[in-house]
């Protein structure tokens, strides 16, 4: 099997099953995406597959077709990602488990909607959970991150 | 441990903590300070001036002994030390450190007295010394009780005091000028002439001299961190993914495992047939752990299958099988024989009821609730027979190092612990099961690395979950005001519980913890009386943030908004005028202001609730603002405002208590846990949801800082939360929900 992660080719000899998750963790060592439930219910996993947010936990490796993104190929601490800027400007994480698939749920939202509003942000960002409860936070990052698009 | 049982109930049962050391363990003994652990590991060129400050030639390194579940006491840890070090945090090394004594915790007994936490007077404060001596002796190095900030608000501003002047005493005499002519700034000492020496330069000279320790500490005035908004020293790496957690760890060679536990905790394994798990692909070994079974194979998701595939027969642990009975056995516990204790009887109760033509009476429920942190417990063990070495996150380090060495046989100084950044823990890592099971399978792998993770189904049946608890409370209203409340609690000991599994001695006289939040309110009801009920062990229990008061602030500041109504008072009036407590009487005015407090009701479509609950010296009010919208109740504004003496960093501080209140009311509206055949129905987060990102209010925050003691905010914005919004719903709608979840009763948009 060949997956494509964050412009990397790997060739893999997994089963075709084995969630998108665990190949990435325990197979190839990119611990960005996390591990929460395993069932797609709290988005700690998010990825985006040709930038679409997708529940690692839940999609097949075999049933992957295109080019994966994870937290790690979203930006670097040398060259951050305005998703990332916002979210650092806000001194948005606490625990910080859930905050990689927050940004990837984010970028993937702002990509398509450059300039979403309240509701469309509540849409897009209710299916990633966050136990520490960083909510209000996170509004006010992803408006930060689009007027920072905006700027640009 | 029994002799240190014994000491520990002299410690508590002499009100005088000093003379009760002297004569167990000798004065000086007890008020001793355990030694510096850096001394141990130390090499050539390092110097340790306290146990929280390590230098070497390539520079400082600060030692963060609190646990950082995410509530960022590493950062605060390091910006009280470097406040009087003269470093950067963010260009330091930090380290949790090694297990030990030395750090242990001064404050995390506090919340376990008979004491109120704002009671000042002669005896709480022996008791509280009490409590000192006892964690000292114990080596308690807990992270919990809201108590990092308390607890280390002078203890690291002066380490960092000490380490500064000992480096100042060192570029002293290598220049031979005196240490009063010298300064210190940014990890340098500044010499007369504008000449500098780096700490990491001095690093030698200072590992040969006595820690200078006649030091002062800096005022206010010139205090450059504290106060001020800080940046988190994690902030970057949790903005990029590139945090590593315990669940990160992947060290070479290491194989993947997972466990299955018997899902009724408490219970054993009878037989398990192995046989087709065995043959799947990357499975490694099956090895029989304590109440379950191990699987370790070389990628968790093969763990997780093969585990699945497992057949198990358990024994049933000894509680009964479902809620319904659980509920039973509280019901059950309201007898004489059972009454733990009276903790509040102020007036005369019975008098006040006999004497009315209406008493009011109302029963509260309040159920059992998981912590679910979103990182799953897990651990990376190394086993030899010579060491065993355990990454994970972990708020009892001391405990688990003992019991790694009690179950390895090793000696507890060949079990090296490195504690890892957590993903959440809200109470979760109080407890050390998860990582004991990966040290038996471990044992199984000798010198191979295993990492050992839960998967989500197993972690919400092995979540010690708070307990449930049941309250019949009883009132009277006269002339427009409350005249009296009565409170009976019936719940199972959370202490007696958790301290059995860490083998530590249970503090003795009443269980404190279960009427925490409703005894110690600061009301003057002019007949108040609170009684605890010990109901029998059940589900094995433990502290969930807030503890006590996480429950019975709903139970009390519930119960109050009804008295108040019913004796058609306006709420907010009715607690100031009832409110006995200076600090908390200003909490209650400044919200009255900044909510701009109109009445319970504001329109047809909007309502309003209030609540305030003392808890951890903080005492914290909260008015939930609700309105009808076409899916149902919806949650728009909370304004919350708080004392905690003073404020260390407002960004922080800020965030706490957004993150507890959103904790509350998402806990409160959605969540419990309950049993069928012994095991939590709520498997995974569908079941288990509190709050998501469309239900979070906006949240008004305002902290004041009356220059009492200086608190810890991390638990006391919970128990407030939930009676506010009842109260809330009750004003909105007129129906008084009296058992959590809400959402039993109410719709949420």
């Amino acid at each position: 099997m060949q997956l494509t992660v964050n412009s990397k080719r790997y060739d893999l000899d997994v089963e075709p099953e084995m969630p998108l998750l665990w190949v990435l963790r325990d197979e190839l060592g990119i611990s960005g995406p996390k591990y929460g439930c395993g069932a797609g219910l709290c988005g700690a996993c998010t990825v985006h597959i040709d930038g679409t947010a997708v529940r690692s936990c839940s999609i097949n490796a075999g049933e992957v077709r295109g080019s994966i993104t994870t937290i790690e190929g979203l930006g670097t601490p040398a060259n951050l990602h305005v998703v990332q800027q916002a979210w650092i400007e806000h001194q948005v994480a606490q625990c910080g488990y859930c905050q990689s698939g927050q940004m990837m749920a984010a970028a993937a939202l702002l990509s398509k909607t450059p300039d979403p509003s309240d509701a469309e942000i509540a849409e897009a960002m209710d299916g990633n959970l966050c136990r520490c409860g960083t909510y209000t936070r996170i509004h006010s990052a992803v408006k930060t991150a689009a007027q920072m698009m905006k700027g640009k | 441990m029994a002799r240190l049982k014994t000491i520990a109930r002299r410690t508590f049962l002499i009100g005088s903590a000093a003379i009760a050391g002297g004569v167990a363990f000798g004065y000086y003994r007890l008020r001793q300070d355990p030694p510096n652990p850096l001394l141990k590991d130390l090499k050539a060129g390092e110097a340790a001036i306290t146990p929280y400050v390590r230098v070497d030639a390539k520079g400082v390194t600060l030692i963060t002994p609190r646990a950082d579940k995410g509530q960022g006491s590493y950062s605060i840890q390091a910006h009280l030390i470097a406040e009087e070090l003269d470093v950067d945090p963010h260009k330091v090394r930090i380290d949790p450190g090694p297990p030990s004594p030395a750090y242990f915790n001064s404050r995390v007994m506090d919340d376990s007295l008979p004491f109120s936490t704002i009671d000042d007077g002669m005896m709480a404060r022996a008791a509280r010394g009490g409590g000192e001596v006892l964690s000292r002796v114990l080596g308690m190095q807990i992270t919990g009780g809201s108590s990092t900030v308390p607890d280390g608000y002078q203890k690291l501003r002066m380490a960092g005091a000490v380490a500064r002047e000992t480096l100042k005493e060192a570029a002293a005499r290598r220049s031979g000028v005196s240490r009063s002519q010298l300064k210190t700034k940014d990890g340098q000492v500044i010499l007369p002439d504008g000449k500098s020496l780096t700490y990491a330069e001095l690093a030698v000279e200072t590992a040969q001299l006595a820690p200078v320790t006649d030091v002062t500490l800096r005022p206010e005035q010139e205090w450059r961190y504290i106060g001020k908004k800080m940046r988190r020293i994690d902030i970057v790496a949790k903005s990029t993914g590139t945090q590593q957690y315990g669940i990160d760890i992947r060290p070479d060679r290491v194989v993947y495992a997972t466990v299955r536990a018997n899902p009724g905790m408490g219970g054993t394994i009878k037989r398990y047939d192995a046989s087709s798990a065995e043959k799947m692909r990357g499975v490694k070994k099956i090895v029989l752990i304590k109440d379950g079974v191990g699987v370790i194979a070389d990628n968790t998701w093969r763990a997780f299958q093969a585990a699945a595939a497992i057949k198990i027969e358990w024994n049933d642990p000894p509680y009964p099988a479902d809620s319904a009975g659980m509920w039973k056995v509280l019901e059950n516990s309201f007898s004489k024989d059972q009454q733990d204790s009276r903790l509040r009887n102020d007036g005369d109760v019975e008098k006040a009821l006999a004497g009315s033509s209406k008493p009011i009476e109302a029963e509260y429920r309040t159920p059992y609730l998981a912590h679910a942190p979103l990182e799953p417990m897990n651990a990376v063990v190394l086993y030899t027979k010579e060491r065993l070495d355990i990454w994970t996150g972990t708020q009892i380090p001391v405990f688990l190092q003992g019991h790694a060495a009690k179950l390895t046989r090793l000696p507890e100084e060949k079990v090296y612990l490195h504690v890892q950044s957590m993903g959440g823990s809200f109470g979760a890592r109080l407890d050390d099961t998860y990582a004991l099971q990966a040290i038996e399978l471990a044992m199984a792998m000798e010198g191979v690395p295993v990492k050992m993770t839960w998967s989500r189904e197993e972690n919400m049946a092995h979540d010690y979950p708070r307990p449930i608890q049941l309250s019949r409370a009883k009132g009277t209203v006269r002339d427009g005001m409350v005249e009296s409340m009565s409170i009976d609690v019936a719940g199972q000991s959370m202490g007696a519980s958790w301290f059995n599994r860490l083998q530590a001695p249970i503090p003795p006289g009443p269980d404190v913890s279960s009427v925490n939040g409703i005894w110690d309110q600061p009301f003057a009801i002019p007949n108040f009386r609170v009684t605890g009920y010990k109901a029998k062990e059940m589900v094995p229990v433990s502290p969930w943030r807030s503890v006590g008061a996480s429950a019975n602030g709903f139970h009390h500041a519930s119960f109050l908004d009804e008295l108040i109504h019913a004796a058609g008072a306006d709420p907010m009036a009715e607690l100031i005028r009832l409110c006995n407590h200076e600090p908390s009487k200003k909490v209650l005015h400044t919200l009255r202001d900044i909510s701009a407090w109109k009445g319970s009701r504001i329109d047809d479509r909007r309502a309003r609730g209030v609540a305030l609950t003392l808890s951890f010296g903080v005492p914290m009010a909260q008015v939930v603002e609700v309105s009808y919208a076409p899916q149902g109740i919806k949650i728009d504004k909370v304004y919350a405002v708080c004392d905690v003496g003073r404020i260390l960093d407002p960004v922080n501080f800020e965030a706490q208590v957004r993150g507890g209140i959103i904790w509350a009311l998402g806990h409160a509206m959605n969540c419990e846990l309950t049993y069928e055949n012994f095991a939590p129905v709520q498997t995974n987060f569908h079941l288990f949801e509190a709050m998501r990102f469309h239900q979070a209010p906006e949240i008004i925050v305002k902290g004041l800082q009356l220059g009492g003691d200086v608190r810890g905010i991390g638990e006391p914005p919970v128990p407030p939360a939930a009676p506010a919004l009842a109260n809330a719903i009750f004003a909105l709608t007129g129906k008084r929900v009296r058992e959590l979840p809400l959402n039993k009763s109410i719709n949420f948009a």
